[in-house]
């Protein structure tokens, strides 16, 4: 009845364990009593759960990645306090359980945090800055919401009842194998990925069309936001790369669970085809996450230097470059594999070849600093943060490119310390610096800058501090992953890296207290103008929070930076001569509906429950046939209604501007 | 007055010492300080790349910082120039100045990936001493074909003679690891890596996993001992003397999981045990392919 599923998948096996399932059950019920207080069920169902309108779908996916940075940044702290105290004892947490945290660490900010945060922030931004109504295929946003949400579920379930992983966030057989891995560990994995997968494979497409179908008429490509070329680019990324994410994963799970033989040591199996394939799908992944960033830090860098951005051409052509090599390279991974030295050394010079494109966008925003007017907002101090830190860790990338000098660091803290500078920097301040940005757009007020600079400068030198040593310790060759060591002289440079987590933990904190200062000022610091920043791109053209139709008109575009054209020739702001009926789609509760069947059938997959997995499968299809034939999927909201709420807008305007003189 | 620049120099000369100290240490790190020309001339490449990347990065931090604090919005007397976003000299100039460095740094890698393929044995006058290496849960096993012998976490070699390993695993991916001396390689089951090494000088180094591979893997370290000659010689000898013999039913039971175990001796070794490793995978249930020998793959 309930296949592998017992008493004993209860985390009562350590304490620290078992503290952690009762804290994840803490706070869930905790939130539950808390909507249930406010009565906010109905709300929330109606309102944003069921909802299609990608503003409140992106602000869901943040609200998601946000937990899980918190999930994430446990495991983190936990791993940063063992190694600290493990010299020659095993610290505070038995291997089994060690191996679990910084599996689910891995998983958890690449796929839970770090893709909802970016799908978020493209979903909120992107609609906007090309001046359409919604994206090109509303229901599947929401469908993809919901499927990434069941991945996230799946990862924090396994908390609760039986064990994650241990194999690492990239699952390498034949240690993820059934036969070194029998449990359900990395069948949690494999289901919570190839569950979310299936979503960001959506998202890509979605976004693909969304971006060259829906453009505002004169919103030619080369007029284009850079946010909205690198959420192109990282869009296309998705749709080829997740495939064969999906497909490594897919036949890890045979192997496991129908006893095939893809990646096994015996019978035929070749281990050697599983990175080949993850890593096909992983480093396109590490551009899907990071070029959005690039995005960011183009739009912030120009609003908060005053300045048009330097050279638009060349950081498009850059980026695109980026997407195409970014095939080019997975084969660095994995040097160590025994490949012949032309293969490794194609694959090195490849790599480098990345480093080019990449050196151009450094050098755009520099120029675009050049000769500005520059804010240091907390948005513009994550710019800058970046910039400096960024090519520290290109720099060790370049190291890490010359295959033979990877014999040396490969596999080390060093390389740790390497994907991290690259991913803190380059893709957490980029979508921080993004979330600082973007908030009153999405709100109507902004987020209080003291708290943002606070959090900015824990986080820059928290980071330095965890890393650097991590650094030294690959080159004094500590392997990653350690539970526990014998070298003494590793140790100091453990406890300094630990202090760093400790300080970035303050740089969260910082972030919490930001956003509770500036709910509780909102009545204060709310914005009526919908631009805040003195805005150049078209998402500051409309109200914040925007109407759920965006724009009343759709605006017509003469220049890259439009709302600073239309501001500079005097037609922001103005009144169209009159409106029409505007066709929006109808909120579905499917996307929840079929999010919840792919997390239960993902369960019953991992317990082997197979009746559940019948019961969820069908349930899935029906659930896609009948939204397939729904014929009625949209409303029309008439021009009376639209005058209505713009009106409201333009005498909000007016009384604003009359007490401003 | 003294007093008070000696307490201001205090921390100052604190944080000072303690950086020396540091980078004192630093300079004895594995991999900053090889005993073999393979390791040497790896972190050489370390070295020069690292070098040829920082007329990049200096300028680039710098310049960022200098930017940021001249064109601050409070600084009302810098130039200002809002359009100005366009200037064909410059992008050529961002283009081609990283285009350049990449070419540096790529024929660094075409010539030194050839020179230091793993694959390719240390060209020398003595022959190189071959032994063969099994990563175990969680253990490593080294097999001296010639001497007959082998050893549990041991891999003893003489100083300034070049040692050629052949490498498997009889468990889950290892990565077979000896910074001051190779660098690593890989160890899968059914397959055979190689990684060659040389000492100068005799010395003790240390060995380990360095790719996760369950409970034990935190204590899978051996002990890399280069010796002279003589003691070579006579370590051999104590090996020949060992009680114990690796033979099939030994084999079986030391494969099993087991954690930091001691040097263990083997006095003789059942023939070809290391061939027939990698064929248990290879052979089970299935013939190889024609033309596939047993065991050739990654690369032949």
């Amino acid at each position: 009845m309930f296949g592998r599923l017992t008493i004993e998948a209860l985390p009562l096996y350590s304490a620290i364990a078992a503290g952690g399932a009762a804290v994840t059950i803490g706070g869930a019920l905790l939130v539950a009593i808390a909507i249930t207080w406010l009565g906010a069920w109905r709300y929330l169902w109606t309102e944003w759960f069921t909802s299609v309108d990608h503003k409140r779908i992106g602000v869901m996916y943040i609200v998601l990645a946000l937990i899980m940075l918190l999930r994430g940044f446990v495991d983190a702290i936990m791993m940063r306090a063992q190694q600290a105290m493990a010299l020659n004892s095993g610290g505070y947490l038995p291997p089994e359980h060690f191996d679990q945290i910084f599996s689910s660490h891995g998983t958890i900010m690449i796929f839970f945090m770090a893709m909802p945060f970016m799908t978020g922030l493209i979903n909120i931004v992107v609609p906007l800055q090309i001046g359409t109504r919604d994206v090109a295929f509303p229901f599947l946003n929401s469908l993809s919401l919901w499927l990434t949400a069941a991945g996230a579920g799946l990862v924090m379930v396994s908390l609760v009842i039986g064990k994650f992983s241990t194999a690492g966030w990239t699952g390498y057989p034949p240690y993820s194998g059934v036969e070194a891995n029998p449990g359900v560990g990395v069948d949690y994995w494999i289901w919570a990925i190839l569950i979310s997968g299936v979503g960001s494979t959506l998202s890509g497409i979605n976004f693909i069309v969304t971006i060259l179908k829906r453009r505002a008429p004169g919103m030619i490509l080369m007029r284009m936001t850079p946010f909205t070329w690198t959420a192109l680019c990282a869009s296309v990324l998705m749709a080829f790369a997740f495939p064969a994410l999906t497909v490594a994963c897919g036949l890890l799970a045979l192997d496991r669970t129908f006893g095939m033989h893809f990646f096994t040591n015996a019978h035929g199996g070749n281990m050697m085809n599983y990175p080949n394939l993850f890593w096909i799908w992983g480093h396109p992944e590490v551009y899907i996450l990071i070029l959005p960033a690039f995005g960011v830090f183009s739009e912030v860098v120009a609003t908060f230097s005053k300045k048009r951005l330097f050279g638009y051409e060349s950081l498009v052509y850059a980026t695109a470059a980026i997407a195409i090599l970014s095939f080019t390279v997975w084969l660095h991974h994995f040097f160590t594999m025994g490949s012949s030295p032309n293969v490794n050394a194609f694959f090195g010079i490849t790599t480098m070849i990345i480093a080019v494109p990449t050196g151009v966008k450094v050098f755009n925003w520099l120029l675009t600093m050049y000769r500005g007017r520059i804010d240091f907002h907390p948005s513009m101090m994550w710019t800058i943060g970046f910039m400096v830190t960024f090519v520290i860790g290109g720099m060790t990338g370049v190291l890490l490119a010359i295959p033979s000098a990877d014999f040396l660091m490969h596999n080390t803290t060093f390389l740790v310390a390497h994907f991290h500078n690259m991913i803190i920097p380059g893709v957490l301040f980029g979508y921080l610096a993004g979330y600082m940005y973007w908030f009153p757009k999405a709100f109507g007020f902004a987020l209080d800058r003291k708290w943002g600079l606070a959090s900015f400068w824990c986080w820059m030198i928290g980071f330095y501090l965890a890393f650097m040593p991590l650094y030294i310790l690959g080159f004094k060759g500590m392997p990653r992953r350690m539970e526990q060591y014998n070298d003494p002289s590793w140790q100091p440079y453990l406890m300094v890296a630990a202090v760093g987590a400790f300080v970035v933990l303050l740089g969260i904190a910082c972030m919490v207290m930001q956003l509770y200062v500036s709910i509780r000022n909102a009545r204060k610091t709310i914005d009526v103008s919908g631009d805040p920043f003195d805005g150049r791109t078209l998402e500051w053209a409309t109200s914040s929070p925007p109407p759920a139709y965006n724009f009343a008109v759709l605006p017509e575009i003469r220049d890259r930076e439009p709302f600073l054209d239309m501001k500079e020739r005097g037609t922001a702001y103005q009144r169209p001569a009159a409106y029409q009926d505007i066709h929006m789609p109808k909120n579905s509760m499917v996307g929840v509906a079929m999010g919840a069947f792919a997390f239960a059938f993902g369960f019953a997959v991992i317990w082997h429950i197979w009746w559940l997995v019948a019961a969820c499968g069908l349930a899935m299809w029906v659930a896609m046939i009948m939204r397939s034939s729904d014929d009625d999927s949209e409303f029309t909201i008439s021009a009376a209604e639209v005058k209505q709420i713009e009106d409201a807008r333009y005498r909000a305007l007016a009384s604003q501007a009359g007490s401003r003189s | 007055m003294t007093q008070a620049v000696d307490k201001l120099l205090r921390p100052v000369m604190g944080l000072g010492a303690a950086l020396f100290a540091s980078a004192c240490d630093l300079r004895h790190s594995a991999v900053l300080d090889p005993k073999g020309p393979i390791a040497l001339a790896e972190r050489d490449l370390l070295f020069d790349a690292f070098c040829v990347m920082m007329v990049v990065i200096v300028p680039i931090i710098i310049l960022t910082l200098v930017f940021a604090w001249r064109y601050r919005a409070s600084n009302t007397g810098a130039t200002y120039t809002p359009k100005w976003a366009e200037s064909g000299r410059l992008d050529a100039f961002v283009w081609l100045v990283p285009a350049l460095i990449v070419v540096a740094v790529a024929v660094l890698v075409w010539r030194s990936t050839h020179k230091l393929d793993p694959y390719r044995e240390i060209a020398s006058a003595t022959p190189p001493l071959d032994v063969q290496v099994v990563a175990q849960d969680w253990k490593w096993l080294f097999i001296y074909p010639d001497q007959g012998i082998a050893v549990v976490n041991q891999l003893a070699f003489p100083s300034g003679r070049p040692v050629s390993l052949r490498i498997t695993s009889d468990t889950v991916m290892n990565s077979f690891y000896v910074p001051q001396l190779a660098g690593q390689i890989y160890a899968m089951a059914g397959m055979q890596t190689r990684l060659q090494l040389l000492a100068d000088q005799p010395g003790k180094f240390v060995g380990r996993n360095s790719m996760y591979s369950g409970g034990g893997f935190s204590d899978q370290h051996f002990e890399v001992t280069a010796m002279t000659q003589p003691e070579f010689d006579a370590w051999v000898a104590k090996a020949k003397q060992a009680p114990a013999r690796l033979d099939a039913a030994t084999y079986a039971a030391l494969a099993t999981k087991s954690r930091l175990n001691p040097i263990t001796f083997y006095s003789a070794v059942e023939p070809k045990l290391f061939d027939s490793i990698i064929a248990k995978y290879t052979h089970a249930h299935h013939a190889p392919a024609a033309g596939t020998p047993a065991g050739a793959a990654p690369r032949r």
